[in-house]
């Protein structure tokens, strides 16, 4: 397995070389640049800029340039923001988006498989139609308005939880947005769970353990747990990456510091060196997730065998 | 709230230092700031989000007072040459950097000479344009910076030398771009001297933490000359671009102070929050450009009958809602060293429904009617009152002949394509950086030939051009009697708006919104609002 591992490693590389090259391409070749402003520069001052961010060197060269840097573990400055360097947002705005992104993954995750089971077991009674209307809900009804109506609902009206903001270390102020976050992850994980838990149940093998007179608990536990939960994990590796980069309308509507809004307001601001940088850190926690998740599915399922 | 108090409870123990250190403040201000600053180096500044922190942390030679008008600041007074050349400035005693150095002469001079290097890179260096020796520092034709038109007499005297006289010199001073930066501080620690770790501040405030998309949080600056009679001892300014969720936040206290606000839920602002918007004009202009190098918008018949057929005060009355006053002059009413009557035209009086007619009498007169139409592109960037206004002029144009395809695209791309001239017709605003008519008229300029042989036509982007407007306002700039300049300056104006240089249409208000617990809140045409005036009570 280690050597499976390392294997697979190696194999990033090429794919990494391959996502930033096309990024930095793609980005260039999008009309406007991050110096195009509702008030047009004198040319003198716009020269000042596109050569303080070396881009007035042809784009092979500030290609190389680029490259070189990041080979050296530097992501270069940010074109708009002029204080911190895209490393250093990044740097600060990462670990909010762990938290964020993680708490709202456990829970989801948790609560979701949970549910799953439950309405399984219960297909076609009220626990199941609960789940399934849950779930449509959390499917269909867009974030930014869930979150709107939380905020008004619990921060105006009812005034038991703050309405939006940041302190570090305070988990009143992480309820609400980690709610929203989780909703739709937490929707999939237990549409998920439902459906395989209902075929695990309907199969052979667990009607051969019920038939010996195990309970349901016991058959849950020992052998339906296992195979049901497959699907569930190969969906658990995308749906980790969805909520770490997902985060963009929760942090714009209670004003978090995570990195989820870099994404889209660099490529709006063409702020090409913060869209590659999130681009190449965001790049390598898929990879990495993907890669833990290839090495669970070995251990939840014998057939699967690495080489 | 029992619930809220639990969860407080309960995470009380890791917040418990920065509890801690929050309750030490008597008063602390909430301000929704809007979008995330991008720097708090005042020679880098470009945006209002910055400005407020910026103003409330720096002070230059002038500051402004509650009605934005400016007053001294780091300087007590000052002498000018009656060739309105030369400023002398003398320092106000006992003026302190955050760390209790005094703030001298030559920290003025290291500000003007950062603003200017081409290595700091500043988008609004060419503001200082009109002080000697600066536009060519600043494009490197000269790399001595005392070739920059300021001399430290002493510690407590800084001189400028100006290359035309300006009779807004002390207004644009009170602009954060020319304030002093701490000398030692920046020679220490280079450009990092603006981060949080490094940086001095000269004003009220000092900054003291940054989180990026988040907050800024400044403290009281206790060095701060007048610190005596600066009541609110901490401010947050928080980064929030969501207007509903800004709002969602004023309703549950979370804010004092709103700087923008959801146009949709205005009317239930006005009935929930009485009197608490704030909507006071602001010295600025929403227009359209025609790009008078494509045909037929060379015609100065056909930009009239578009002019003459939008009807704004359906624009304003109907479609904004947020008290934005209809625009027909390009100099909005209310600017400074500008005597005179606001430019009016001989049609803006006429019923609307005579206002198109003889619009599209014109039309007809050039071969456009509505059933053999003018096709033309209108771009704007992409946003929601853009649009709904861009639809509204659509359909008021269709009545004169007018088929009119919208074009939208993100900021960065619309203003592309306006200064590469590609575009027939496109919105833009202008929000004035100084309290000047000529920070307007200078816009409407014609282009300047570059060294590559292109034309650039800086934020003229309709390309109007007419030497005898270039000409007045090249007399306006060397005139020094006041009144004599103002009339010069409402000639040119009257020159360009009579021949539909661009289409002004409203002039913005300030959408703020301010609790009943703040005072000291004054309503301005700059919509600068300096913390130290405010004082909140609980």
């Amino acid at each position: 397995m280690l050597s499976y591992a390392f294997k697979r490693v190696l194999s990033m590389l090429p794919v990494a070389f391959i996502a930033v090259t096309a990024c930095f391409f793609i980005m260039r070749l999008a009309p406007g640049g991050p110096f195009d402003r509702e008030r047009a520069l004198p040319p003198e001052i716009k020269a000042n800029l596109l050569a303080a961010y070396n881009m007035d060197q042809s784009l092979p060269v500030q290609y190389m340039l680029y490259v070189w840097r990041l080979l050296h573990g530097d992501l270069g400055p940010s074109m708009v923001v002029k204080t911190y360097s895209v490393s250093q947002l990044l740097g600060l705005g990462l670990p909010f988006t762990l938290t964020l992104g993680f708490s709202a993954f456990i829970i989801a995750t948790t609560v979701g498989i949970l549910a799953g089971i439950l309405a399984a077991v219960y297909q076609n009674k009220w626990p199941d139609y609960v789940l399934v209307l849950f779930v449509m809900v959390g499917v269909v009804v867009p974030n930014f308005l869930t979150a709107h109506l939380l905020q008004l609902v619990f921060g105006v009206y009812l005034d038991w939880l703050p309405a939006g903001g940041y302190l570090p270390g305070s988990i009143p102020h992480l309820v609400m947005p980690v709610t929203v976050l989780s909703l739709a992850h937490l929707a999939r994980v237990s549409r998920l769970m439902r459906g395989s838990m209902i075929e695990v149940l309907g199969s052979n093998y667990v009607r051969t353990a019920r038939a010996k007179g195990l309970g349901t608990r016991l058959v849950l536990a020992r052998h339906a747990l296992k195979p049901a939960l497959l699907p569930v994990v190969s969906y658990l590796g995308p749906g980790l990456s969805y909520l770490l980069t997902g985060s963009l309308v929760v942090e714009q509507v209670f004003g978090l510091p995570g990195i989820g809004k870099y994404f889209i307001q660099a490529a709006l601001n063409r702020d090409y060196g913060l869209v590659l940088g999130t681009v190449v850190l965001y790049m390598f926690i898929i990879l990495i997730l993907n890669l833990i998740v290839d090495l669970v599915y070995a251990w939840l399922d014998p057939k699967v065998r690495y080489s | 709230m029992r619930i809220k108090q639990a969860f407080q409870v309960s995470s009380a123990a890791g917040v418990a230092a920065l509890m801690l250190s929050g309750s030490a403040f008597a008063v602390t201000l909430n301000l929704h700031n809007g979008g995330d600053a991008r720097t708090l180096d005042p020679n880098k500044e470009s945006v209002n989000v910055e400005d407020r922190i910026i103003s409330d942390c720096f002070e230059g030679l002038m500051t402004i007072d509650p009605k934005g008008e400016p007053v001294p600041g780091q300087a007590t007074s000052f002498d000018v040459t009656p060739d309105g050349l030369t400023y002398t400035f003398h320092l106000r005693d006992g003026i302190m950097w955050s760390d209790g150095t005094p703030v001298v002469a030559q920290d003025f001079l290291t500000g003007l000479e950062h603003l200017e290097n081409p290595k700091t890179a500043a988008e609004y260096a060419y503001l200082a344009n009109f002080i000697a020796g600066v536009a060519d520092y600043n494009a490197g034709k000269s790399t001595d910076p005392s070739t920059l038109g300021i001399k430290a007499l002493d510690d407590k005297t800084v001189q400028y030398t100006l290359a035309s006289p300006t009779p807004y010199f002390t207004a644009a001073l009170t602009h954060p771009s020319l304030y002093p930066i701490p000398t030692a501080d920046y020679k220490a620690n280079g450009e990092d001297w603006a981060s949080v770790d490094h940086i001095l501040c000269n004003g009220p405030y000092q900054i003291k933490e940054w989180v990026p998309g988040s907050y800024v949080r400044s403290e009281k600056n206790a060095k701060y000359y007048d610190a005596a009679n600066v009541k609110i001892d901490e401010v947050y300014y928080h980064v929030l671009e969501d207007n509903a969720a800004a709002l969602n936040r004023y309703r549950a206290g979370e804010f004092d102070i709103m700087t923008d606000l959801p146009t949709d839920q205005l009317a239930l602002i006005q009935k929930e929050l009485p009197g608490q918007a704030r909507l006071t004009p602001i010295i600025s202009v929403y227009y359209y450009m025609l790009n008078e190098l494509k045909k037929p918008f060379d015609d100065v018949e056909i930009r009239k009958a578009l002019s003459m057929a939008i009807n704004r005060d359906v624009i304003t009355g109907d479609i904004l809602g947020t008290g934005d006053v209809a625009a027909y002059s390009w100099v909005p009413p209310g600017v400074a060293n500008y005597q005179g009557a606001v430019y009016t035209n001989d049609w803006q009086t006429l019923p609307y429904e005579e206002r198109v007619k003889q619009a599209a009498a014109i039309m007809a007169s050039k071969g456009y009617t509505p059933e053999n139409p003018l096709k033309a592109t209108l771009r704007y960037n992409t946003n929601d009152n853009h649009r709904r206004i861009a639809v509204a002029i659509a359909a008021m144009w269709a009545q004169i002949g007018v088929q009119i395809d919208l074009l939208n695209a993100e900021t960065g791309v619309h203003y592309d394509a306006l200064s590469a001239g590609d575009f027939e017709i496109g919105r833009a605003g202008w929000i004035m950086d100084y309290n000047d008519a000529s920070n307007m008229l200078d816009i409407l300029r014609s282009g300047q030939k570059q060294p590559d042989g292109t034309i650039n036509w800086g934020n003229n982007y309709g390309r109007y051009s007419n030497p005898k407007f270039d000409a007045l306002m090249d007399q306006a700039a060397k005139e020094l009697d006041l009144v004599k300049r103002a009339g010069i300056m409402h000639e040119a104006e009257k020159l360009a708006m009579d021949e539909y240089g661009a289409v002004p249409i409203y002039d913005y208000v300030t959408k703020w919104v301010v609790s009943p617990k703040i005072s000291g809140y004054e309503d301005n045409a700059v919509e600068r609002h300096l913390t130290r005036y405010l004082s909140k009570s609980e």
